[in-house]
């Protein structure tokens, strides 16, 4: 194979099948339209969507639930445009994805070609790196590289931009010598230069002498393969642990330590016993907005130590007493290593622990359920469908208040169950979402939980699930409103309610549904719920989509509102008189 | 002398020699609402990089300096960073100006461009053209002396660096 004339197109793809690529999600136009060709001979298989950010997002589903690096092909212009959500959606939460697109021939680059657009310079925010090829000859070394670069060290997206006259055989630009194993040139990326485990002891120290400890686990813990190491050290230390949006799933809900999801719609517990802490030890977690509330007044008493891969982390936000730059894995498996020679037996902390039981007792996640033939409490229904569901399901959400929801309700008990859009919060995940990780997982049951604003976003995709069979399951909590805005403006902008109503009577869902060949389910009423759940759990040949009709005036609890600090978190009306 | 603290500070960049470098590289401070005081950039003794010294304008307390340096780190591009000490490097630009100055009046300029260590480029019947390489601040200096004559035309390379010995 070895110096073999080739041309562009057929190398690329080729290259992909090096890579150990067996599937990538796409839309075919004209600058990509000589890699499309060799696409029919190649064993990838093909996933054709409806839609470019489709393809963004299932690639980053299909990431998220496998750990391979997801990849989605589409032309120049306007589909490039269209996958930049999903770029930046990826470059937020550190999913490995290589996106390829097409560009004009690179003579016609800067005449404002027939569907050009300046690709490289629109996704340069939005990528851990971009490529625009400019020698067919580059094809095989570059796409080696973008792999690399995506699946090393943090990962993160990754965009290769190819001009169409250098993949096109009919001309002679495309004609490159293919290289099996093409050197790499990237001296200026060394994503181990900087790491730095001299502060391991100093942490151990920190967590020996500690009184209120916490494991502030972030998604870092999935993305370093680490959720096994981490409940080592969890149970050898005692220490009890918080999973944020991006780590739920990296540590058992159902074990005694966990304490679930601290931050704006995190439990009292989790969002308490961290603002009490006298010791926060950040496990890849990057200090969000989201988590800690008003900076100035997070954990106010907490030392700190970070482990974060990325260099740039430490110390962004909240400066840590200890920090530790490398790969989560190691520097757990390397505390683990040195607890267990030292032999110590945990530090007693039995008041500690009888306040976070105290909390957990008086502040448990609580809603009241609704009367028969009235609409359904959204908890209720993410709690049948939890209960319901096997215990390898794959969750799926959009953004707003049912992902809050899914997030506290499910039970995450194994990692990688759980996919979500935290940093970006990129409404119209879901589906195409599930529908990646379904197509990485085609055994396992998924179910995308969406909101009606969030499926009119991207349910579309759900012709391309039937057309591919791709069966997945779409719970829809269908409060006809922009529910998450819904509940700011009746929190704090006086339920002055602007824009943020959508209908209750169109779309039909369950017709929509069915037009797109799913099984469409209506409910209306919570003794329906069971029913429908298992109606939808029994058909694994076609996609179903049930129309749960929720209560719009719900909110989620408990919240912290936008720029306060932590203590201030609001619980609901029925908690309101314990004492805190 | 009282040493006046410069507002900037003075980052080393050693890039890939290829294109859209720059762009990533400016992008960055862009993105971060950070100035570009000036900016010089060249290939160095190795052809496939190319050095970059920059100057930040950072009076703003909310950008961190450290913070800036770790994100270029990460830009693929970028090979090594240094942001370097004002008291221990050294530093030189380069001017380039046209200046008024009839024949009574150059025997003041040509006195002072001698004492800063200037040339005398080209000369027309009513200006001169004088380059000078200097430190940033003695080329401020002399700017302003110039200033007293009649600027026409000026042009400044941005600085360019390296630690001192």
């Amino acid at each position: 194979m070895n110096n073999e004339n080739i041309d562009g197109g057929r190398a690329l793809i080729r290259a992909l099948e090096k890579e150990g690529v067996e599937v990538m999600f796409g839309l075919p136009g004209g600058a990509i339209l000589p890699v499309y060709d060799p696409i029919i001979d190649s064993n990838i298989r093909h996933i054709l969507v409806r839609h470019e950010q489709g393809a963004g997002h299932m690639a980053e589903g299909y990431a998220q639930a496998t750990g391979k690096p997801g990849v989605a092909m589409v032309t120049s212009g306007p589909a490039a445009t269209n996958i930049v959500t999903p770029l930046c959606d990826a470059y937020l939460d550190s999913i490995p994805l290589v996106v390829i697109t097409g560009q004009v021939p690179l003579a016609a680059i800067g005449t404002d070609a027939f569907q050009e657009c300046d690709t490289t310079g629109i996704t340069m925010g939005v990528t851990k790196h971009n490529f625009l090829v400019k020698d067919a000859q580059d094809i095989p070394r570059i796409v080696k590289e973008a792999f690399h670069i995506a699946t090393t060290g943090r990962p993160g997206p990754v965009l290769i931009d190819v001009p169409k006259d250098i993949v096109d055989p009919k001309n002679p630009r495309s004609k490159l010598n293919w290289v099996d194993d093409p050197e790499m040139d990237l001296p200026g990326y060394e994503p181990e230069k900087n790491f730095d485990l001299s502060g391991i002891d100093k942490a151990l120290e920190l967590i020996e002498n500690s009184e209120r400890p916490v494991f502030y686990v972030g998604g870092g813990i999935l993305k370093a393969r680490a959720a096994e190491a981490l409940r080592e050290l969890v149970e050898i230390t005692g220490i009890h642990v918080v999973t944020t949006l991006m780590a739920r799933g990296a540590f058992p809900d159902s074990h005694e330590l966990c304490l679930g999801m601290p931050g704006m719609h995190g439990n009292y517990t989790a969002v308490t016993s961290m603002q009490k802490a006298d010791l926060l030890v950040a496990l890849g977690a990057r200090f969000d907005d989201r988590v800690t509330g008003k900076v100035d007044g997070f954990a106010p008493d907490a030392k700190i130590v970070h482990v974060d891969i990325d260099p740039a982390e430490i110390g962004k936000v909240r400066k840590p007493d200890v920090a530790i730059t490398g790969d989560c894995r190691l520097v757990i498996e390397a505390m683990v290593d040195r607890l267990k020679k030292q032999g110590s037996t945990p530090t007693d902390r039995s008041e500690w622990k009888s306040s976070i039981s105290g909390w957990q007792e008086r502040f448990p996640l609580t809603y009241e359920n609704s009367e028969p033939g009235s609409k359904l409490k959204p908890q209720f229904v993410i709690e049948q469908l939890r209960d319901l569901a096997p215990d390898d399901a794959i969750v799926a959400s959009g953004v707003g208040q049912h992902q809050m929801w899914t997030s506290q309700y499910w039970n995450f008990n194994s990692p990688y169950t759980w996919i979500n859009s935290g940093g970006l919060g990129t409404m119209g995940f879901s589906i195409p979402a599930a529908i990646g990780a379904k197509v990485g997982h085609p055994d396992r049951v998924v179910w995308a939980v969406d909101g009606d604003g969030c499926f009119q976003m991207t349910a579309q995709e759900l012709v391309t699930a039937t057309v591919e069979n791709i069966p997945i399951k779409v719970a829809l909590l269908n409060n006809s409103y922009l529910g998450m805005v819904r509940q700011w403006q009746d929190m704090f902008y006086e339920e002055r309610f602007s824009e943020v109503f959508l209908s209750e009577d169109v779309p039909n869902y369950k017709a929509w549904a069915e037009s797109m060949g799913c099984v469409g389910i209506r409910v209306d009423s919570p003794e329906e719920v069971p029913e429908a759940i298992a109606k939808a759990n029994e058909i694994d040949d076609r996609s179903v989509v049930i129309d749960f009709r929720t209560a719009p005036e719900e909110r989620v609890y408990p919240m912290v509102p936008s720029g306060q600090d932590n203590s201030s978190i609001v619980v609901p009306p029925s908690q309101e008189s314990q004492e805190r | 002398m009282k040493k006046i603290q410069p507002n900037y500070r003075t980052l080393v960049v050693t890039v890939d020699n290829k294109f859209g470098v720059l762009a990533r590289v400016s992008g960055l401070f862009a993105r971060r609402g950070v100035n570009i005081k000036s900016l010089a950039v060249a290939p160095t003794d190795k052809a496939e990089f190319s050095r970059i010294t920059v100057d930040l304008d950072i009076e703003l307390e909310s950008v961190s300096l450290d913070q800036i340096i770790k994100q270029l780190d990460k830009l693929i591009n970028v090979v090594e960073i240094r942001a370097l000490d004002p008291d221990k490097s050294v530093e030189r630009e380069l001017m380039i100006v046209t200046v008024r100055a009839e024949a009574s009046q150059r025997d003041e300029l040509v006195d002072h461009l001698d004492e800063v260590g200037g040339k005398v480029l080209n000369i027309g019947t009513e200006s001169m053209m004088l380059s000078l390489v200097e430190t940033s601040s003695v080329i401020d200096d002399f700017e302003s002396f110039l200033g007293n004559f009649g600027i026409v035309e000026l042009q400044r390379t941005g600085r360019v660096a390296l630690d001192s010995l």
